[in-house]
């Protein structure tokens, strides 16, 4: 009889990364049975004990695990899955758990609720609600098989805080069947925050004007230990890297701040920063989209709201 | 070498913010009526990465596949226009309510009986339920490697090579063929075509094959989830206005308002 949740654990650098406690603390809310942790990877074992508030920590240490992919860890996934017998599987909507999630509910037999931002037991059932249609609706969805896997979108979950470390269960997995190879990865170098994990973003519309445009919004992220943002106007026009574009086609950012400057607030751009806690929106055009959704409202030109706004923030800085 | 593209039919997704709406008993969206459908972004960036192996390594069948209703005919034809070779749309009662696991059946069921397919190309997610599971499983199904997000695709010697997007990193993955690799919006805008393209696609041949013509029946289409809800989230945030009669003004209140909200 499946019991229990077990969520995946992701690993940076030998530390484990801030999705594994949300994870945690999303697993521990669902009251669903013990909570279990699944550890995946080459030399990841000495990690484990970083994972708190849960029952065991299943490792598949494996030099075969040291690149990601999804041959891989699926089976490895799977290994540990199997050996669990959990009836909710967790796993981040990161490179990994993205990747991972289709694969592992496929391997068995079941299928993926993804990018899932709020989960719930009915009936003994797990019930999840994730954004579609760019962030327009929201899609309820229950699982017909089990184990019923989940993706869940970072920032979502609060973090399970203190509890101690679970028992390490080393699990062997069958990993010959690897047909991926990666050939070259590296890691790119960002100057900063990275725009995913920013508390702060602050973020420029078509409506800057140019490039240009840009220099009141870098020093203003700079100044509240931000990232900058762009919408896909931005990036297509060539203005800003691809990377820093926010949106559907873009990244998914959920900061505790969110300044959108001269921006509309297309459904385009607004499905990757609605799960922001606090939007501020200046835009001239008082009936721009992107004052639905915003808390606080600047009705103005940037132009001119942005000098005075970097130098109060500087002078409520300083004051502390 | 034949490639075989899924595309999906969806509401265009680039509508006003204020013009979706969803009929929750139903729960559909309901699209607006000016509004035509159009493929999914993502799968026509597929279509544009199956060309470019065309244009590369020449010799290459790309067949533009569908599953939806007799509409989505309309972007299989634009698929073609593109400079795909043959059409497939996949049309049937029995496929109107699948879910992913569904899709993803008949989708590998439609490329097996295609028999000499050396890869799959889709785009990495839907941009309606923008779920990326289906490349997935398709791959799962058909027994192939899989790799997501790609770049850039290119294919010599037996092998694809892809370039993976990832937040952080830049990732190259080879696998051997047959395989199936999403596409993500990196790879670069889809051609447009001409209308001397559009135009010819118009005589391109579209086969229409069914449950039936598949070797489907009823159990193995069943759904392994179920939407159980679907409606558009109440916005709770009613947005404050600065007031202040210069820029000065509302930037200062502003300030005053993050520091008691403690956002800075």
């Amino acid at each position: 009889m499946p019991n229990g949740v077990l969520i995946l654990a992701e690993v940076a650098d030998g530390k484990i990364a801030g999705v594994t406690q949300e994870l945690v603390g999303a697993a521990q809310r669902l009251n669903a049975g013990p909570v279990s942790a699944m550890l995946l990877g080459s030399g990841v074992e000495g990690a484990a004990s970083q994972i708190t508030g849960v029952e065991k920590v299943y490792v598949v240490d494996n030099a075969a695990l040291a690149q990601y992919t999804t041959g891989g860890y699926t089976a490895a996934a799977a290994a540990v899955a199997q050996q669990a017998d959990p009836a909710v599987i967790l796993l981040g909507q990161t490179n990994v758990g993205r990747d991972l999630g289709p694969a592992l509910a496929y391997k068995l037999g079941t299928a993926v609720a993804m990018d899932t931002i709020a989960l719930e037991m009915k009936d003994g059932k797990l019930h999840t609600t994730r954004p579609a249609y760019g962030g327009s609706a929201r899609a309820v969805n229950g699982f017909a098989t089990s184990p019923a896997v989940a993706t869940v979108r970072p920032k979502s979950q609060d973090a399970a805080e203190g509890g101690s470390a679970g028992a390490v269960v080393k699990v062997d997995a069958d990993l010959s069947g690897v047909r991926t190879r990666v050939v070259e990865r590296k890691v790119a170098t960002s100057e900063g925050v990275r725009l995913e994990d920013a508390e702060v973003v602050v973020s420029g519309g078509r409506g800057v004007g140019g490039p240009e445009g840009f220099a009141p919004i870098e020093e203003l992220a700079k100044l509240m230990g931000g990232a900058v943002g762009a919408s896909r106007a931005v990036a297509d026009l060539g203005w800003r890297p691809v990377s820093e574009q926010v949106g559907l086609t873009g990244k998914v950012v959920s900061p505790t701040l969110y300044i959108a400057v001269a921006i509309s607030g297309a459904s385009q751009h607004m499905a990757g920063c609605s799960g922001s806690k606090n939007i501020v929106a200046i835009n001239k055009d008082a009936d721009a989209n992107i004052f639905k959704t915003a808390r606080f409202g600047i009705v103005g030109d940037y132009k001119q709201v942005m000098p005075p706004l970097i130098e109060a923030i500087k002078k409520a800085k300083a004051e502390g | 070498m034949h490639i075989v593209v899924c595309v999906k039919q969806v509401p265009d997704w680039d509508i006003p913010p204020a013009s979706f709406k969803v009929d929750e008993a139903a729960k559909k969206v309901v699209p607006p009526p000016s509004v035509a459908p159009v493929p999914s972004q993502f799968d026509a960036i597929a279509v544009e990465a199956a060309m470019r192996i065309k244009d590369a390594v020449g010799d290459t069948k790309v067949t533009v596949m569908s599953l939806g209703a007799a509409t989505a005919r309309d972007v299989i034809k634009h698929g073609l226009a593109m400079g795909g070779d043959e059409g497939v749309l996949l049309v049937d009662d029995a496929f109107n309510s699948l879910d992913s696991h569904g899709v993803a059946t008949v989708l590998a069921a439609a490329v097996k009986k295609l028999g000499d397919v050396d890869l799959v190309l889709t785009g990495r997610q839907a941009v309606d339920w923008d779920l990326g599971v289906t490349g997935t499983y398709v791959a799962e199904m058909l027994g192939s490697p899989v790799v997501t997000f790609a770049k850039n695709v290119t294919v010599s010697g037996g092998n694809v090579t892809v370039e993976r997007v990832l937040p952080d990193a830049y990732e190259t993955v080879e696998s051997p063929l047959p395989a199936v690799v999403t596409v993500s919006n990196e790879l670069g805008e889809p051609r447009y075509p001409k209308l001397q393209q559009i135009m010819a696609a118009a005589k391109k041949q579209v086969s229409t094959w069914g449950a039936g013509d598949l070797g489907l029946d009823a159990a193995a289409l069943a759904p392994r989830m179920t939407l159980e809800a679907l409606y558009v989230p109440v916005v709770d945030t009613k947005v404050e206005i600065m007031e202040g009669d210069t820029p000065e003004e509302q930037a200062t209140a502003l300030v005053r308002r993050l520091k008691e909200a403690k956002l800075i």
